[in-house]
């Protein structure tokens, strides 16, 4: 069975799978990959099935070392990629193509140049043991495989699904300069009634910042002018979507990502579209955010 | 039954009651007759979420399956024997907190022990069960300034329910007691002691008998 060594780990990298379903009355969310598009899109290049897991990489500086021949691809945010052999000569790879890694590679990804989380998949998936059926980790219920470290040995199960169709695809974004922001779609409600009508307002009309203070349960924002409630009773415990915009009590709202609490008791104004979740994942902090509401 | 639909993005329908016993009971409901498409839920202290696959169904045909749910009355507790949690009452809050219901703290054990919880929904962590109670209200309002660290085992009051910590964590309720049973465990199936719809009663027993 051939294998990834972890050898150099940046911020985080974890492995994550589709996610973890069925546990919420027992206090465990999904979890799973916070940019599902990016991950499928990494899934698909290495043609595993669409539960396979692989390693979600915050901010790059991940390097592995294959044990045995492996086939990668990585995708989401844009990392500059190195390939080094086993006697040590350097090549550059790239994002959002294959990359087979001889018995010995090692892959280093870079800082991004746009973006926060890249996805690295395996032909064969990261074949981890799961834990209540998944092989994601959650930060926020500490359950999963643990966030990787050097020296990880990361198992790759055998391949399943077929053959890889295609050896690159145009990167459908994140190529050049990043953006200075984002615009994210949301649809009002479940509770927006409990907000101002100066505050709906400001939700479709205000610039947001995006928070230094942003992880895989959310991405906090700033606004100019906190959100004002038009209700101030205490709103008893109810269940979050992902991608909910939660205002707590200071009236700045946060975007509730992968590992979000199953329950909150602040009101949440609006709920993402699921592609604008997966533009959520990728903000870093300084970016702005405006919302188009419907 | 009177509910409200209110829209929790693309794929989730939120429906909210009047009562916590009315979201208990529609809960139970669900339970007997899935609605066809609906892939998960989600149970809060009104409410209950349901998330649906857009390519079987849609949120009309979601909300009109929830209309026409048949619950029966009250809390709908389980047949299955309440699950026992054996309690040491030596809480940091127990006497504010009996003070704060007019009562005394034997009165307080009394009435904590002396009736049967409900298990209405999950969250804030693994095996962290919102339990609820028919008998006369025990509601206390959370402490003023959450604790930064609540041992595991800590069993508390807030507002109408009562919980048991299951590992150690910040938190705002006020304890009245701790016990050895362990709320979460991975090598057991389920993991949590008390999963949604559980019946509890709560023992008491003393120090010694615990062994610390």
């Amino acid at each position: 069975m051939s294998a990834l060594e972890v050898t150099a780990v940046g911020l985080l990298a974890t492995v994550q799978d589709r996610g973890r379903f069925g546990f919420l009355d027992q206090g465990v969310g999904a979890s799973g990959f916070a940019d599902r598009s990016s991950a499928a899109l990494a899934t698909r290049l290495v043609a595993n099935a669409p539960d396979a897991a692989l390693v979600e990489v915050l901010f790059g500086g991940l390097a592995v070392r294959a044990r045995g021949a492996v086939e990668v691809a990585a995708a989401g945010a844009y990392c500059p990629i190195t390939v080094t052999t086993a006697s040590g000569r350097m090549h550059h790879a790239a994002m959002y193509e294959l990359i087979e890694l001889a018995d010995g590679d090692e892959l280093h990804l870079g800082a991004p140049t746009a973006g926060l989380r890249t996805y690295v998949a395996a032909r064969g998936g990261v074949d981890v043991p799961q834990v209540l059926g998944s092989r994601s980790y959650d930060t926020l219920a500490a359950i999963g495989p643990a966030p990787l470290a050097v020296g990880d040995v990361l198992p790759v199960g055998a391949a399943t699904a077929g053959d890889p169709v295609v050896d690159a695809v145009a990167p459908p974004w994140g190529v050049g300069e990043p953006p200075a922001g984002v615009v994210l779609d949301a649809l009002l409600g479940p509770r927006d009634d409990w907000f101002t009508p100066d505050a709906v307002r400001a939700l479709r009309t205000a610039t947001f910042s995006v928070s230094p203070v942003s992880d895989r349960i959310g991405v906090r924002l700033e606004g100019a002018a906190p959100l004002e409630r038009a209700i101030t009773d205490e709103l008893p415990s109810e269940p979050l979507a992902l991608g909910s915009l939660q205002v707590p009590a200071g009236g700045h709202p946060i975007v509730f990502l992968a590992d979000h609490p199953i329950t909150g008791g602040y009101p949440v104004i609006a709920v993402l579209t699921a592609a604008s979740i997966d533009r959520a994942a990728q903000l870093t902090p300084g970016q702005w955010v405006r919302f188009r509401v419907r | 039954m009177t509910q409200r639909f209110l829209r929790a993005g693309e794929r989730d329908v939120l429906v909210e009651f009047p009562t916590l016993a009315d979201a208990v009971a529609a809960r139970a409901a669900l339970e007997g007759s899935p609605i066809p498409g609906v892939t998960d839920a989600a149970s809060g202290a009104r409410t209950l979420m349901l998330h649906f696959d857009q390519k079987v169904t849609n949120r009309a045909a979601v909300e009109a399956a929830v209309a026409a749910l048949e619950p029966g009355a009250g809390l709908g507790v389980r047949e299955a024997p309440p699950i026992e949690i054996p309690v040491v009452y030596d809480g940091e809050d127990l006497d504010d907190t009996a003070a704060l219901l007019g009562i005394t703290p034997d009165e307080l054990i009394a009435a904590h022990t002396g009736r049967t919880w409900v298990c209405a929904f999950g969250g804030f962590a693994p095996g962290f069960a919102y339990l609820v109670s028919d008998g006369a209200s025990l509601d206390v309002p959370r402490l003023a300034a959450p604790r930064t660290r609540v041992p595991a085992g800590a069993v508390g009051l807030a507002g109408e329910f009562s919980g048991v910590y299951p590992r150690e964590s910040p938190g705002g309720w006020r304890l009245i007691g701790r016990t050895e049973l362990p709320m979460w465990d991975l090598a057991r199936t389920p993991p949590a002691a008390v999963p949604v719809g559980a019946a509890v009663r709560f023992t008491r027993v003393n120090a010694a008998e615990v062994g610390r």
